[in-house]
């Protein structure tokens, strides 16, 4: 993978070798910020992931070159860890819990009712179902987060009305 | 008339505001001010008793008066009750006394009263953020006490109180710290010439929240922990790693080191002691294994979470290369007060080599969750059934898994034995970090083994092999074993999978791949028909 230059602009470049303009920017502007922090590659990613949504490929090679890492150092790590993603999110994350504690209160048939009601809103992308493994609300099971709003002792009609508010 | 506002307190934890809290303290200041009242609505930490959130205190001059659960819809009725007027006016006390929702005098509630709250002492009483309010309940006397120490006077009181690691592992507290003080940071690195203080707050556990509600509901303990810490061993800077599930706590925590360093209880000169202590909170990524300490430092390097190799020990090696205390939330969080009040008085609580108290979790399918700390020793019993009520769905209590994931399921024959690390090794059960998870009679535990190794199949950190491969080779016997009804195949599986499970219990570099094996073969024996096969 070549390494992008911070000069290209045109429009015919801001493929895959070489990213956007504004991409580069914002990459820049996160490295400044935190680039010299101590294991900085997690705040890097949180930082960015938090203003596009996602840490998208084409910025994999900024990082790296930013950080003195190399680019498969970076996409090892934006790839192991579960919270990162290189694809858009759909507009609305409904992240549900499915350990233990809230499967003891149907989590499971929660997660099916989840994916089946709203099975043509996930698909146009409007909403998005994950697994999650604990929130940390194991004493009001079960729960999930909407665009990390929490909500807990659920039952398939609240998630509805939840969703149904959220749109 | 200049009388103080009345004060109604509505939890800001997020499993109360998981439940409708923000909106009850919307509506209950919204009626403040329709109705002209001299009242305010504050925000306080959670009582842990969460079948009762929102649980919505009133201050009055007979203490605080308490109400739950609160639906937002349930607000009117309140204020039609006067909960708005019972500090002003004694004579509305009867009639609130008689709502539907009214709990009685919190501090008096049975589940509350009967604990030992040592380390929980301020949760629910205090503001989060205030540190006048910390202050005024005992915060930073641990911190005082410490300065006026030597080094070797705070390890010895941490090693006298017998603080054992809250995180599962229930290595000794003391023991880390000392070897951390004997060593030497290393010079000529490309890293400062420091050592460090790392709080593992990657509290993954289903089942378990008592770290969450610490630093979220009580942050200033945890920055009070993890400064004597420094002060101990010598170490001059500190990272606290939370997971990604927990913004809510993140943010907190955040704006806790903000006004403690403002207040000076954190920076380059701690109470203008002339000894520096400087904190910082890193966001975790949503990998289980770096809850353990080798992987939580290699993610802290800003790699991927792998698990090192022991030794070196983080204490002589860790972040960095350099000598590193690494300790859980609660252990952290036990520091100020055995600092406080003396080793003695801590280690008076508890049983055998389990001292002091611990934060059990009641999570799952029990009518009252929430959190019982309580000095070790009680039973499974008294816990899931005195204090929790049994089930929530009415229905009888089937499994128990205690300490986690990675914690076997409990047989009721083991509901009496006292909770202690020794006592439930002993039969092959993990206290852990005292999460308690309760299934009633609708669950299957074979289902239950499946998903144990299916979860470490996911969250596996793939550097050692009976972790990366055994938990996908068992998730496939499992499937197999709950498939087929041909006897013979089902004995040769079972085989297969106790053998399995014997390799990575032996063989595993971490508690990951090493402690899977618990639930997993607690529910083939103790609910060996789940498995379709005659006990």
């Amino acid at each position: 993978m070549t390494l992008a230059s911070t000069s290209s602009n045109s429009p015919s470049a801001s493929r895959l070798d070489a990213p956007p303009q504004a991409l580069t920017e914002i990459v820049q502007s996160v490295l400044d910020h935190l680039g010299q922090l101590p294991g900085a590659l997690l705040p890097v990613l949180h930082a960015l992931q938090n203003q596009l949504g996602h840490v998208p490929k084409e910025a994999v090679p900024l990082i790296a070159e930013g950080l003195n890492l190399s680019s498969a150092e970076v996409h090892g790590v934006v790839s192991y860890y579960h919270h990162f993603r290189s694809e858009p999110a759909a507009q609305t994350v409904v992240q549900i819990c499915r350990a233990e504690a809230c499967q003891a209160m149907g989590s499971e048939a929660l997660w099916a009712h989840a994916c089946s009601a709203h099975a043509k809103a996930a698909a146009q992308g409007q909403v998005g179902f994950e697994a999650v493994y604990c929130l940390g609300l194991c004493a009001s099971s079960p729960a999930m987060a909407v665009n990390g709003r929490v909500y807990a002792r659920l039952t398939p009609a609240r998630l509805d009305q939840i969703l149904e508010a959220s749109k | 008339m200049s009388a103080s506002p009345a004060k109604l307190f509505v939890p800001q934890d997020s499993a109360a505001v998981a439940v409708g809290a923000n909106e009850v303290a919307i509506r209950l200041q919204n009626a403040v001010l329709a109705g002209g009242k001299n009242a305010t609505v504050l925000r306080n930490s959670s009582r842990g008793l969460f079948w009762l959130e929102p649980l919505l205190e009133v201050q009055t001059p007979q203490g605080r008066l308490g109400f739950g659960p609160v639906a937002p819809e349930a607000v009117q009725s309140l204020v039609d009750a006067g909960v708005l007027d019972l500090e002003s006016n004694p004579s509305a006390l009867e009639k609130a006394l008689t709502h539907p929702l009214c709990q009685g005098w919190v501090e008096k509630i049975p589940y509350l009263a009967k604990q030992e709250r040592l380390t929980f002492a301020r949760m629910g009483i205090t503001q989060p953020l205030s540190l006048s309010d910390y202050e005024a309940h005992g915060g930073w006397v641990g911190l005082r006490q410490a300065l006026a120490l030597t080094p070797e006077a705070i390890v010895q009181q941490v090693t006298d109180s017998g603080l054992r690691g809250r995180g599962g592992a229930a290595f000794p507290a003391g023991i880390k710290w000392k070897t951390v003080l004997g060593a030497s940071a290393t010079t000529g690195s490309s890293h400062p010439t420091q050592k460090y203080i790392v709080c593992n707050a990657d509290e993954g556990d289903s089942g378990t929240y008592s770290d969450r509600m610490t630093m979220e509901g009580d942050p200033y303990l945890l920055i009070e922990g993890m400064a004597i810490a420094g002060i101990a061993v010598g170490a001059t800077q500190g990272y606290v790693y939370i997971r990604s599930e927990y913004p809510d706590a993140v943010q907190q925590f955040e704006q806790a080191i903000q006004l403690a360093r403002a207040a000076g209880f954190l920076g380059p000169n701690l109470l203008g002691s002339g000894k520096a202590f400087e904190l910082e909170v890193r966001m975790a990524a949503g990998a289980y294994v770096c809850g353990e300490e080798t992987a939580l430092l290699e993610s802290l390097e800003g790699k991927r979470g792998i698990v090192r190799a022991k030794p070196p020990l983080p204490a002589i090696e860790g972040l960095w290369g350099q000598p590193t205390v690494i300790n859980n939330v609660i252990t952290l969080a036990s520091v100020p007060i055995i600092l406080a009040k003396g080793a003695e008085f801590y280690k008076n609580y508890g049983m055998g080599r389990s001292r002091g108290t611990l934060p059990f979790q009641l999570a799952g399918n029990i009518k009252n969750g929430g959190l019982v700390e309580k000095a070790f020793g009680l039973t499974l019993r008294e816990l899931v059934f005195e204090f929790g009520g049994g089930t929530a769905s009415g229905r009888p209590v089937k499994a128990i898994q205690v300490g986690g994931p990675l914690g076997a399921y409990v047989p009721e024959s083991q509901w009496d034995t006292p909770l202690d690390y020794e006592t439930y090794a002993a039969f092959g059960g993990v206290v852990g970090h005292g999460g308690v998870v309760v299934h009633d009679d609708r669950a299957n535990l074979a289902d239950l083994a499946r998903y144990a190794m299916a979860f470490c199949a996911l969250e596996s950190c793939g550097k050692c092999t009976p972790c990366r491969i055994g938990s996908t080779r068992g998730e496939e016997i499992l499937v197999r074993l709950q498939r087929t009804n041909d006897p013979q195949g089902k004995t040769q599986d079972v085989k297969l999978l106790r053998d399995l499970c014997d390799t990575m219990l032996n063989g595993s570099l971490c508690a990951m791949g090493g402690m899977t094996p618990y639930p997993v073969l607690s529910a083939l024996n103790h609910y060996p028909e789940d498995f379709g096969l005659t006990a």
